[in-house]
């Protein structure tokens, strides 16, 4: 087995396991500490494909600002256990057979397109490849993102800015 | 040695690790030495001089002081967190150091032709910040995690501060990477060589002067120092974040601290003063010869000092002293090893320099209100570093057409 496929399933391994303890502990910082390590061990698979500036992006915006927000709002709440209502223990029981159910779906996809996927990947790809796609090819979709989220902005403030 | 020719990488950046943690410790160590020294010159004081000659073995026993003191655990804290955080900050502030390249030479190690950097990444600066990104983690879990009102408000105030400043921090450098096109610390540094009129340095500290002011005030805020050190403001909140924490815990945090000064020093010389390139013109050979000679000159005055001022032991202890700088001196002076000392000199006296700014500024300044410090950063800081953005994308676009 080479480096490379022993360092994929350590971290695909650290993944899942973070993503199952996002959802099966109980207290809000820990769940959000578990996404955090979600976050990290994807960047690691992203670095594995020879996508560094997809990498680095992705800690910076997930688990550098995203998740630091999170985090915050949990302090400044100081939000306690979670609490168990009836609509959770619905979730409980209609969670498991619906996720069965997705993981199914995902599997058979992959596994009927995965010639396809082990040919495309093409190798390392430089940061300025992809930004003179972003900005060439790409102008029109990145500008309408960022407009769209300018407006989100934009309803952020008016919603926190109660008095006018 | 059958093992190294198989796995050189592997085998050559273990050792550089090892090296570079062994030098780093003992710089962290030495910076809290050099701190106290300069803030008490600056303040008509003498600073730590009993232990050892001049202080010089303060840092040694303060080790051993946070070896042996109680390690107190909270009840009411969660327990996993809370000693996660300490690791977390110093592992953290660690890492950074293995992206910073010190020198442009090629050196053998068991053989190995390597550079002097750990990990030479094409998208370096960005795993910088990446890294630096989530260091505010270490502050705002410890400060959660303690369950103390003064360890939240630190922590509370710390990942506000973080999260404002790092916007600053971010897009001052972005004029950086403007002129020189880059992401890569090495590469960066190399695209500063060259002259203008034949003598300024082409540092980008030059045409970058007000993105270098923006870096350095957010980078003072992003590692929490006086005068934005709220997170820790000993007269309203104890200590801060850290105020639950003892003994090797407390530790780790303090030197967290003194290794993202040393991160944040080291940067600012990559991006702006020109890295290990020397600030006077290479066509002047005599320059080759100025670490040996600041060696020899350290060395002469430490002899002096030792012979006039000390007695007994103290003495000794710096004549030796005096001995391995002249040792150090004369090896400087070695031909072959002129082109490889070079580099790391030059980088490790700015480096030097900016550390002692940052002295400088905690023994000048008084500290920030938090209200005076969220104005400054989102109300001055932030449309500065956009100016100069906007500023230089104009000028390089009209250069480059």
């Amino acid at each position: 087995m080479s480096v490379e496929l022993i360092v994929f399933f350590a971290f695909a391994a650290i993944a899942v396991a973070g993503a199952l303890a996002l959802i099966l502990l109980r207290e809000p910082i820990h769940s959000a500490l578990a996404l955090v390590l979600v976050m990290m061990s994807i960047a690691v698979l992203y670095l594995l494909l020879g996508a560094e500036f997809i990498a680095a992006i992705q800690i910076i915006v997930y688990a550098g600002a995203i998740m630091v927000l999170f985090v915050f709002v949990i302090m400044l709440l100081n939000a306690g256990e979670e609490e168990r209502t009836n609509l959770s223990r619905l979730a409980h029981y209609a969670g498991i057979p619906l996720g069965i159910f997705l993981t199914g779906e995902l599997a058979w996809f992959i596994h009927g397109v995965a010639g396809k996927l082990l040919s495309a990947h093409a190798g390392a790809v430089s940061t300025r490849e992809l930004s003179t796609l972003l900005f060439r090819s790409y102008v029109f979709p990145f500008e309408a993102t960022s407009i769209l989220i300018l407006i989100a902005i934009l309803g952020a403030i008016v919603l926190a800015k109660k008095e006018f | 040695m059958e093992f190294v020719a198989q796995h050189p990488i592997l085998v050559v950046s273990v050792v550089k690790i090892v090296v570079l943690l062994i030098l780093t410790l003992t710089a962290l160590a030495y910076l809290t030495w050099f701190e106290r020294k300069v803030v008490a010159h600056i303040q008509s004081r003498w600073g730590p001089y009993f232990v050892g000659p001049h202080g010089l073995l303060q840092p040694l026993a303060d080790g051993l002081k946070f070896l042996f003191k109680e390690d107190v655990l909270p009840p009411a804290a969660d327990k996993f967190i809370y000693l996660l955080a300490p690791f977390l900050a110093f592992s953290l502030a660690l890492t950074t150091l293995a992206l910073i390249p010190i020198g442009p030479a090629t050196v053998h190690i068991l053989g190995q032709p390597t550079r002097l950097v750990i990990a030479n990444v094409d998208a370096g600066l960005l795993f910088l910040f990446a890294i630096t990104s989530i260091g505010v983690y270490g502050v705002a879990l410890a400060g959660w995690s303690s369950n103390s009102k003064y360890s939240l408000l630190g922590g509370l105030r710390s990942s506000a501060q973080m999260i404002s400043y790092e916007v600053g921090l971010t897009l001052s450098v972005v004029g950086v990477l403007l002129l020189s096109g880059t992401f890569n610390l090495s590469e960066l540094v190399e695209g500063q060589q060259g002259r203008w009129l034949h003598f300024i340095p082409r540092w980008h500290v030059f045409p970058q002067i007000v993105g270098f002011f923006c870096y350095f005030t957010a980078a003072i805020a992003e590692t929490n120092r006086v005068p934005f050190d709220l997170p820790e403001a000993e007269t309203e909140l104890v200590a801060g974040f850290h105020t639950e924490y003892s003994s090797f815990k407390f530790a780790m945090f303090f030197m967290a601290e003194y290794a993202n000064m040393i991160t944040v020093s080291c940067l600012a010389t990559i991006l702006f003063f020109g890295g290990w390139l020397s600030p006077l013109p290479a066509t002047w050979t005599w320059t080759h010869s100025i670490p040996a000679a600041t060696f020899l000159l350290c060395g002469v005055l430490l002899l002096q000092d030792a012979v006039r001022r000390h007695r007994g032991l103290r003495q000794i202890a710096l004549c030796v002293l005096s001995a391995v700088l002249f040792a150090v001196a004369y090896a400087c002076s070695h031909p072959g090893l002129i082109p490889i000392i070079e580099g790391p000199f030059w980088f490790l006296a700015k480096v030097l320099f900016l550390l002692f700014f940052y002295v400088w500024t905690r023994g000048t300044l008084p500290r920030l209100r938090y209200d005076q410090l969220m104005n400054f950063g989102w109300k001055v800081l932030l449309p500065v570093a956009l100016a100069n953005l906007v500023v230089t994308r104009y000028i390089v676009l009209v250069l480059n057409r």
